[in-house]
């Protein structure tokens, strides 16, 4: 099997790359790339992001193809792929950070920033914080409600159809933090540094 | 809800792990990449490295360390200690560090806070404040606390806020190595008049202290070193205290 993390400069992505090759092994072959053949030809998609919604939508849209062949892959072909913090926010059709940027339309709805109640929570939201599991994941497999994922962002992804939330946290107030809907899946977690826990995530997503 | 955060913190200096007690009578005890992976097995929230000697001696050893640490801790890791540029943070996320701390540039240059967290996002810009009380205030130090500044602490951290730095690693100099507990006040005048996250770092003797800095101090994560590094205390026995004491933490 082959899993590509779309590499397309959204910042940093090599503690992404370490779990997944940790979690690998020689099972899976992780290759890390913006190559649209490679992507077409991958089984399955990782699409990480870091920064702000605008820069990775940019991002994604400074290389020639690239959102037509995700678009492609995900939306027609329905092959799994994992969203990771702004690599799910992207999924929405807008987003507010920065100015107005339209997203890739997959789970219609927004992402806004975190209500912070005036200064009474701090933002980013940076830390562990306890996931209630509202819905079966696949990517729940054998992970226990309430268990402990680590965030940092300041913006939330706000679904119009809330039966695509999988997940959400308590901070101001209740934050979307997991999605899915068919083969589309993201978190706004980073499994990649949630530990033991996290990388159990990342083994059913290869596991699918 | 949100858990504080317990970060142990590794002095590295030419790759291996030292301590210093004022930042001087360094005692070399271990492997950077062996220590920071009993911690987070041991349920550290984050791992933290500081490269003490980094401004003027064997830059590249860090690299390498953070290379092979980010290989086997899958918990945040943070790396400070003479970072210079924006090249400098872009080659340690790079080798594998989440958030990259600046403490002298930042406050020869606080520029470089707005541009790296443009860049590479706030997420993982921390901006280390050194500072040390004189009379009701308290000043900023640089280059590892050698350098004293004349500007405030508190106006210093307020304007870190609005360069867009996405956490804030609060020092008191008097209080670090002196094992006497975090300067309380310090953090809490910090911790009230900003909107970000506060790490509180500098002096912690006893897990008392742990929980001064998260009650009294009002920080949203507390960071030790020696306690943790000369086997005083586990990050467990650490977590456990603080669950006792009401405070909420990732057990």
């Amino acid at each position: 099997m082959n899993v590509t993390i779309v590499d397309y400069n959204s910042g940093n992505i090599s503690s992404v790359i370490n779990s997944f090759k940790e979690v690998a092994k020689d099972k899976v072959n992780i290759e890390v790339t913006a190559d649209l053949n490679k992507i077409k030809s991958s089984d399955k998609l990782v699409l990480p992001g870091q920064g702000s919604f605008k820069s990775c939508v940019d991002a994604l849209n400074n290389i020639n193809g690239l959102v037509d062949t995700l678009n492609d892959f995900a939306i027609n072909n329905k092959k799994p792929l994992l969203g990771i913090c702004v690599g799910l926010q992207m999924f929405a059709d807008i987003g507010y950070e920065e100015t107005e940027t339209k997203g890739l339309g997959w789970i219609s709805g927004k992402v806004s920033k975190i209500d912070n109640e005036n200064g009474k929570y701090k933002l980013p939201h940076i830390g562990w914080n306890q996931i209630n599991i509202v819905k079966e994941s696949k990517i729940f497999k054998d992970i226990e409600n309430n268990s402990h994922m680590y965030f940092v962002h300041s913006y939330e992804f706000i679904p119009n159809d809330k039966n695509v939330i999988s997940a959400t946290i308590d901070y101001s107030s209740n934050i979307v933090c997991s999605v899915e809907k068919e083969n589309i899946f993201g978190t706004q977690f980073h499994p990649e540094k949630s530990d033991k826990i996290g990388l159990k995530i990342i083994d059913n997503f290869l596991n699918l | 809800m949100l858990k504080n955060r317990i970060i142990p913190c590794l002095d590295v200096k030419n790759g291996r792990v030292v301590k210093g007690i004022n930042f001087v009578d360094l005692k070399d005890a271990g492997d950077p990449v062996e220590q920071a992976k009993i911690y987070s097995d041991g349920g550290a929230d984050e791992i933290c490295f500081l490269d003490i000697t980094a401004s003027n001696e064997n830059r590249d050893t860090i690299y390498n360390v953070v290379k092979k640490t980010s290989k086997k801790c899958f918990v945040p890791l943070t790396v400070g200690g003479g970072v210079r540029s924006i090249e400098d943070i872009n080659k340690l996320l790079n080798c594998g560090a989440d958030k990259v701390s600046i403490n002298t540039a930042a406050v020869q240059n606080p520029k470089i806070v707005m541009e790296s967290s443009l860049k590479f996002g706030s997420q993982c810009i921390v901006v280390a404040i050194d500072a040390k009380k004189e009379g009701n205030s308290w000043k900023i130090f640089t280059h590892g606390g050698r350098n004293k500044t004349d500007i405030d602490a508190i106006k210093f951290a307020k304007q870190m806020e609005e360069y867009s730095a996405g956490e804030l690693l609060v020092t008191s100099m008097d209080r670090d190595g002196t094992q006497k507990g975090y300067d309380i006040d310090l953090m809490l005048k910090i911790s009230s008049i900003v909107n970000i996250p506060v790490i509180a770092s500098g002096g912690v003797g006893n897990l008392d202290h742990l929980a001064e800095g998260i009650t009294k101090g009002k920080a949203n994560a507390v960071l030790a070193a020696s306690i943790f590094h000369y086997g005083k205390y586990s990050i467990k026995q650490a977590k456990e205290y603080l669950d006792s004491k009401g405070i909420a933490v990732r057990i």
